[in-house]
């Protein structure tokens, strides 16, 4: 009991963590069609900047001015770099952002250098929050699930209740009328493209010291995080929530189990040694075959439900 | 119906002709055949003989990628699984003759790693081909991530960390080759190099790979005249798979080893980038891309640590301003030269050329200064640059290096209209030319 709700509420944590990450991706996504692959790059960015800010005026200060930072810079990558692409196409786009990510990691390196850096997560947040049975939860755990709620409801409403959110839902469908209507739809598209980078950026600032301030952060979310999109359903929010969740419970459940089907054999009384046919296979832990879940459910996904979980189109 | 049979015909005349004994693509094959011949007589110093051998394997590399980002419009990001696969297979299929227990000669292993590369474009393609655009990228992208995450839960299959080593030179030697000579390792792989071009030119002739570029351009028109979009794409990366694993069993042979990174998205990355700098639009952007990214790999690596910074910025540069790749920025000088209209261009292209280096040589001082600065500094901040010594934390370097970014980057900036004015009457006197041609 103890050992699933803890695991429930780490899984929780990553996962939205991980809606964070994929939020940003699947709103310009939706809006301009383009796959952000350097998306995870301003993830890094957001982490990096925050080290540099709270080094010097503490961390609350960074919590605002990191991200805004990485929306600016994802606003001047559009304005000047993606935009003279869009003429070429998506494929062309996706290029484009693809080099970018190789380009910020080496920046990162050329400024951070190639090591870890030392990002700690503030002092009033480091302890626990509640002991639950025999472990205790971390604060900052806390906070991370709290922000992460707080900016999807900050995301509803400004999409939903705001007027800047309606031209944007407008122009996701039909950008020439809403052109016509005398509406900037580049402008849009230029603060949809800063505004997703800096919830990416949000998500470094909070997940660098979680995790690990290093230039291979990047690398180790980029994937997941387009798997998330494609399992949730190309360009749906909701479906980004509930793949999220789905995926950061089914990684942390399956970190945490240490059977194989081994253990099952001989739970049922069959005797399983190195000499039996396949014995590699069977003596997989659960736990080993973490990292390959989250691919295996985009494939499965891909076979039975190809439009993704909420997705409303096939693509 | 008979007209639309006529007109048909009457297409395909025009596009494809039938001529049986076509001279020029004799003259074309000839010379790329005497050239990998002569290729390792002419570079004979130190490791470029290691070079050229790895140009070859990258070489059939980017040209069966290039069937599915050029010719059928997929952009890949898992493409190394086919040929990482096929290269385990090979190095196991080597391993196992070597112990005796499969009779197969060295020379026939990258077949090995073509069928076997083949079998998992038949497997994963499956699923990746359901879907075109940017939904095919992800899913290539999920397959390799899981290819390699596989890799480091399979230890007795893909050697885990260390990888799996083999040793070519085993039983009786054939005709005198035993595979022990570097020399002879690369007359094999020119030998399959030039198999797989003529293989894999000769598919862009037939019908598959002439209905894949309508499949690129237009899957909706395509569908309407009775083909199935996801067959054709299906079909062309099997093939591409296959040629994928040649380059595998290749690699395995010259290498002798084979680790998890032959299955990693970074060699998948890499090899995008090597195709899409050489050109995309060519059949032979790909041979360009190849040899333009082993000598920015092996070479530009031993001088510089920025190499990786200098890739990327030259794939951006070439996404947003060349998309065509190198290939098609020859290929417009070419057409310029044939028309007799390069002199028009030739001193603003000369002028253009000089402030981008200026520029360049300037942007590479800053970028080499603040990699020293950041990661060498422990050493003292005294570095050598272009020959001379310089101090990364003086001014004076640094004041130099500015000078030549501003200095480039105006002459650039002056000089763009005129180019610009000149390019255009160029190849609108060409047009006219054409026109004239035809009329």
């Amino acid at each position: 009991m103890e050992f699933t709700l803890i695991t429930l509420l780490n899984g929780l944590a990553y996962g939205l963590l991980l809606f964070m990450l994929s939020s940003g991706l699947t709103l310009i996504f939706s809006m301009m069609g383009v796959l952000n692959f350097a998306h995870a790059s301003f993830y890094m960015l957001g982490a990096y900047f925050a080290y540099t800010i709270s080094a010097t005026i503490g961390f609350w200060p960074a919590l605002v001015i990191a991200p805004l930072l990485v929306g600016v810079v994802g606003a001047v990558v559009e304005r000047y770099g993606l935009r003279t692409v869009h003429k070429y196409g998506h494929i062309p786009e996706l290029l484009f952002t693809f080099g970018l990510s190789y380009v910020i990691v080496e920046l990162v390196q050329l400024i951070w250098g190639r090591a870890a850096v030392r990002y700690p997560i503030p002092a009033e947040m480091d302890g626990p929050l509640f002991t639950l049975y025999t472990t205790t939860f971390p604060m900052y755990r806390g906070f991370m699930m709290f922000i992460a709620l707080l900016m999807l409801v900050a995301i509803y409403l400004l999409l939903t209740r705001t007027r800047i959110g309606l031209v944007i839902q407008a122009a996701l469908t039909h950008p020439d009328a809403v052109e016509a209507l005398g509406h900037n739809v580049p402008r849009v598209f230029m603060l949809v493209f800063g505004g997703g980078c800096a919830l990416a950026g949000l998500a470094g600032v909070i997940g660098g010291n979680a995790f690990v301030t290093e230039p291979g952060m990047a690398a180790t979310v980029g994937s997941i995080i387009f798997v998330v999109v494609v399992v949730g359903g190309m360009g749906s929010l909701v479906g980004a929530l509930v793949a999220s969740l789905l995926i950061g419970l089914l990684q942390t459940f399956a970190v945490a189990l240490d059977y194989s089907l081994v253990t099952l054999f001989s739970g049922l009384g069959l005797s399983i040694g190195p000499g039996t046919p396949g014995f590699s296979v069977l003596n997989l832990t659960i736990a080993q075959t973490a990292p390959i879940l989250p691919y295996l459910l985009l494939v499965l996904i891909l076979i039975f439900r190809p439009k993704g979980l909420m997705g409303t189109r096939e693509g | 119906m008979s007209t639309i049979m006529s007109n048909t015909t009457s297409v395909t005349t025009t596009s494809m002709r039938f001529a049986p004994i076509n001279l020029g693509r004799w003259l074309v094959w000839s010379l790329f055949a005497i050239l990998l011949v002569v290729a390792p007589l002419i570079f004979n110093k130190g490791a470029s003989l290691s070079i050229l051998c790895q140009m070859g394997t990258v070489m059939i590399f980017g040209l069966s990628y290039n069937m599915l980002l050029g010719q059928g419009g997929m952009l890949s990001f898992g493409h190394a699984v086919y040929s990482g696969l096929g290269a385990y297979f090979a190095i196991h299929a080597m391993n196992l003759a070597s112990g005796g227990s499969l009779p197969i000669p060295v020379s026939l292993i990258p077949l090995v790693g073509g069928i076997f590369g083949m079998l998992f474009g038949v497997l994963f393609g499956y699923v990746t081909t359901k879907k075109s655009g940017t939904t095919f990228s992800m899913i290539t992208l999920g397959i390799v991530e899981l290819v390699f995450a596989c890799s480091l839960m399979f230890p007795d299959f893909f050697g885990g960390e260390g990888g799996i080593s083999t040793n070519r030179v085993m039983g009786e030697k054939v005709f005198g080759i035993s595979y022990g000579p570097q020399i002879q390792v690369y007359y094999l792989i020119a030998f399959w190099l030039f198999i797989s071009t003529v293989g894999m030119f000769a598919f862009t002739q037939t019908p598959l790979g002439r209905i894949i570029n309508a499949v690129r351009d237009n899957p909706e028109r395509v569908e309407f005249i009775g083909y199935n979009t996801q067959w054709v794409r299906y079909l062309t990366l099997i093939l591409s798979a296959f040629f994928a694993g040649i380059s595998g069993g290749l690699s395995a042979i010259n290498f002798e080893i084979v680790t998890a990174e032959n299955v990693s998205a970074v060699r998948s990355g890499a090899i995008l980038l090597f195709t899409f700098i050489g050109g995309v639009g060519f059949f032979f952007g790909p041979l360009i891309g190849a040899v333009v990214g082993v000598f920015l790999t092996v070479l530009l690596s031993d001088f510089t640590k920025a190499w990786q910074l200098y890739l990327g910025v030259f794939f951006i540069v070439i996404v947003m301003y060349a998309p065509g790749g190198i290939a098609s920025i020859l290929m417009m000088n070419l057409r310029l030269m044939v028309y007799k209209r390069f002199g028009m261009v030739a001193p603003r292209l000369l002028l253009m050329v000089a402030a981008t280096l200026l520029a360049c040589v300037g942007g590479v001082m800053i970028i080499e200064m603040l990699y020293h600065l950041t990661l060498e500094s422990a050493n003292g901040t005294v570095m050598r640059l272009f020959g001379t010594e310089v101090d990364a934390a003086g001014v004076t370097g640094w004041l130099i290096a500015l000078a030549l970014v501003a200095v480039g980057a105006l002459m650039f900036w002056r000089g763009r209209p005129a180019f610009r004015q000149a390019w255009d009457q160029a190849n609108l006197e060409i047009e006219e030319l054409i026109r004239k041609e035809h009329a």
